[in-house]
């Protein structure tokens, strides 16, 4: 049990973690487009996500949530180390969720304020993510390295997040302003692909512990379907951009399903990399873990409640499938 | 200049959580209430509870937006800030705040979606059900909060290894002491917010005439609640009360300002306590009344501060604060009363009735804020009280670095406040579709002409 239950618990992280980066990031692409298009695509496009941005958000803090449950001192260092950048997110999450509402609600006069915070907040809540995300895998250290490796990061995954959005409004919206929202990806794709290539290649040299898990043999055979599965999603979705007409019809999800397929493998790849440490190089998570009697007790819950919780997410995307209508609380 | 940063992260904690609870004051409550308005439609058929749903249902949107953003903040905040907390009690806090993440916050963020937006996707019965599991879930989410704040009030159930918190048994830590009562008189808390801001918002569109019958109807929905629950919240509060004498006398105390243990205590109206020579100044008293509410006997023992050298609140704030809370609680019984009074049976409210009404919009929210801040302020300096002091589990940031996002969250706070209200205000001005309702219609005919 001592030595099963934090490993049961960082998977159970990881996939909170996963599920946001696909979930949320949708929504925080979808709002950093936000100001690239006309008065009623911007309607439309908030309307997409409407139904759902509540409940993305909250993946993260059950993958915070589980941090603290099952890694009590690590959710301590890494979050008090990680201390400017979480409160910019915070403060960008905010700023995004109230935007929602007050854009509607706070009088004509002022939805032209409330359109911008919507994309300043998805945008700083992005780049802050990409910020932590660089300073975790760096080992939390202040080095001039790992904060040049954070600010690649920091500008990797909104690029990554605006895919994830184009992919979104491919499936949810229709006519022109489905025509833009290749337009947009066309042009995301670029930078998400050289910050993720960078990201790579600069992963193993900037943590040893990294570039030997990755390059010995056979470990090294093992991995190499990530980085092919990459190489191949990254291809289909570039080739589709070229080429619209491989979204027609029925295969609208293609680039939102082969992001998702990337960000999987990016997260295996991590998780791989990072195992036993919670904090690279400083904590395994055996060391971090909470009591076997309170990581039992929650146990139960979780296995009663996540596939719940998984039932009815997936019972709110079958209500609210196919192309997004405008938002009506009548 | 030089501020203490265990002092900034303090104020930091309290803006935060201040700025928090305001909005699930309302949104607990408007849950249910907008529950009952659909369910009085689904029975009655009568248009004007629709219109009361659509419009109250785009304020909790907002309302419950506000409450999950600034709720986020509170998850992150217990690491950034204060670590040790977790390191040292995160056996017992890391399971209940899970328990609230998996059982209630997806479950209210999910079908807050198909409440809000999916009326003409799902039939009446599936809204009426996802309605009830956003208002359940609301609720839920209070259950476990609450019990967590009421274990670092009274806790048991729980044993020390090494300076760390272990669990001895889960019904212990979950139902301690005072976590029923804790938890009924913030229900009630909620419930009596909603029911303020609802009767004082229809008091404001009737005093300027952009609403017709669904304003009465919310307007005698809010007041009869409010009736109701008054004086039933000043019960389950005496109740509260006596359950902090026998766990937390310090509270107590400082609560009642008393220095020395004495036996026939007086309730002091008002006086500024003095900590420097633990003394009343200004002092107006009622003799024998502390004794006889918290003992029950005029001449029952009262322990003094004195008894807690050191380890006691500061008293000032939280007799002020108890006093406050007090003070807005009585003027929520009369106004309730009075209002009733003058709604009952088919008859129309006064002009003076419908400014008190509306005066009395946010009266909650003083009433909440005071009343937490008498319970928290009342537990220190501990943090779980008897086992770990608030300033034994802080981070260690400077205080440029707190005082600067410090500065931050206040500007942000400020910023939404205002923008909320201002929301609130835009909504209510703006003349609804039941100023030409009349009669009676039935159901199937308002869909279309919506």
């Amino acid at each position: 049990m001592e030595y099963w239950l934090p490993i049961i618990y960082m998977g159970i992280m990881g996939l909170a973690l996963l599920i946001y980066v696909i979930l949320d990031g949708y929504d925080l692409g979808v709002g950093m487009l936000v100001p690239l298009a006309n008065e009623a695509e911007k309607d439309m496009m908030i309307a997409s996500i409407g139904p759902f941005w509540d409940a993305n958000e909250t993946w993260i803090v059950l993958g915070i949530g589980v941090l603290l449950i099952a890694f009590p001192v690590a959710h301590g260092i890494i979050l008090t180390s990680l201390y400017l950048p979480v409160t910019i997110m915070l403060m960008g999450l905010i700023l995004r969720g109230v935007a929602f509402d007050l854009r509607v609600k706070a009088g004509d006069h002022r939805r032209g304020l409330w359109n911008k915070a919507f994309f300043a907040g998805s945008l700083i809540a992005s780049l802050a993510q990409g910020w932590m995300l660089g300073a975790y895998i760096t080992g939390l250290h202040s080095s001039a390295t790992s904060l040049l490796f954070s600010a690649l990061i920091a500008m990797t995954l909104p690029a990554l997040y605006l895919i994830l959005g184009c992919g979104w409004l491919l499936m949810k919206t229709d006519g022109e302003l489905r025509n833009k929202a290749i337009g947009w990806a066309r042009m995301a794709i670029w930078p998400m692909g050289l910050g993720l290539f960078m990201v790579s290649i600069a992963t193993p040299l900037v943590s040893s512990t990294i570039a030997e898990k990755w390059f010995t043999l056979p470990n090294a055979l093992y991995l190499m379907p990530i980085p092919m599965i990459c190489l191949f999603c990254y291809g289909l979705i570039v080739a589709a951009l070229n080429k619209p007409t491989m979204l027609d019809k029925n295969r609208s999800y293609l680039i939102y399903a082969c992001t998702v397929a990337i960000c999987l493998m990016a997260s295996l790849g991590l998780a791989y990399s990072l195992f036993p440490d919670i904090i690279i190089g400083g904590l395994t998570i055996w060391e971090s873990a909470a009591s076997v009697k309170s990581l039992q007790f929650t146990l139960v819950g979780v296995v009663i409640t996540l596939p719940v919780i998984l039932f009815y997410t997936y019972f709110v995307y079958r209500i609210f499938h196919g192309k997004a209508t405008a938002l009506s609380y009548e | 200049m030089d501020f203490d940063p265990f002092i900034l992260a303090r104020i930091q904690f309290a803006t935060n959580i201040s700025f928090h609870i305001l909005f699930p004051a309302i949104s607990i409550g408007l849950g249910w209430i907008l529950l009952f308005f659909r369910l009085r439609f689904t029975q009655t058929g009568d248009q004007a509870w629709e219109y009361a749903y659509q419009f109250w249902v785009k304020i909790f949107a907002l309302t419950f937006a506000m409450g999950v953003v600034s709720g986020i903040t509170m998850s992150f905040q217990f690491g950034t800030n204060w670590p040790g907390f977790m390191e040292k009690a995160g056996n017992v806090a890391g399971p209940l705040l899970g328990y609230e993440v998996l059982s209630a916050f997806f479950l209210e963020a999910s079908f807050l979606g198909i409440m809000l937006f999916g009326k003409d996707r799902v039939s009446n019965r599936m809204h009426l059900i996802s309605s009830f599991l956003v208002a359940f879930g609301t609720t839920l989410s209070a259950f476990w909060i609450l019990s967590l704040n009421s274990w670092m009030q009274t806790p048991t159930g729980y044993y020390l290894e090494n300076g760390v918190v272990m669990v001895d048994s889960w019904m212990e830590v979950i139902f301690n002491p005072s976590f029923p009562y804790r938890f009924f008189h913030m229900l009630i808390a909620c419930l009596l917010t909603s029911a303020f801001v609802i009767a004082g918002v229809s008091a404001w569109r009737a005093l300027r005439n952009v609403d017709g019958p669904a304003t009465w109807k919310v307007m005698k929905t809010g007041v009869m609640m409010a009736a109701v629950l008054a004086p039933i919240q000043i019960l389950v509060g005496d109740f509260h009360g006596l359950n902090t004498l026998e766990h937390q006398p310090a509270k107590i105390a400082a609560m009642e300002a008393v220095w020395e243990t004495e036996k026939g205590a007086a309730f002091t109206l008002f006086a500024l306590p003095d900590e420097e020579s633990k003394t009343n100044r200004y002092a107006i008293e009622v003799p024998y009344a502390a004794s006889f509410i918290l003992t029950h006997d005029p001449m029952g023992e009262v322990k003094g501060l004195n008894e807690f050298e050191g380890e006691h609140p500061p008293v000032a704030m939280v007799f002020w604060s108890f006093r406050v809370m007090l003070a807005v609680g009585g003027l929520m019984l009369l106004v309730s009363w009075w209002a009733a009074w003058q709604l009952r049976g088919k008859n129309t409210p006064t002009k003076p009735l419908l400014y008190a009404l509306s005066a009395m919009t946010f009266s909650g929210w003083i009433a909440v804020l005071a009343g937490w801040y008498v319970t928290e302020i009342g537990r220190q300096p501990w943090i779980v009280t008897g086992v770990l002091k608030v300033q034994d589990v802080v981070a260690d940031h400077s205080s440029a670095t707190v005082g600067g996002t410090l500065i931050g969250y206040i500007l942000l706070y400020g910023f939404l406040l205002a923008s909320y209200i201002g929301a609130l205000l835009n909504l209510s001005r703006k003349p609804a579709a039941s100023l030409k309702l009349t009669a009676v219609s039935a159901p199937q005919t308002v869909n279309k002409e919506v």
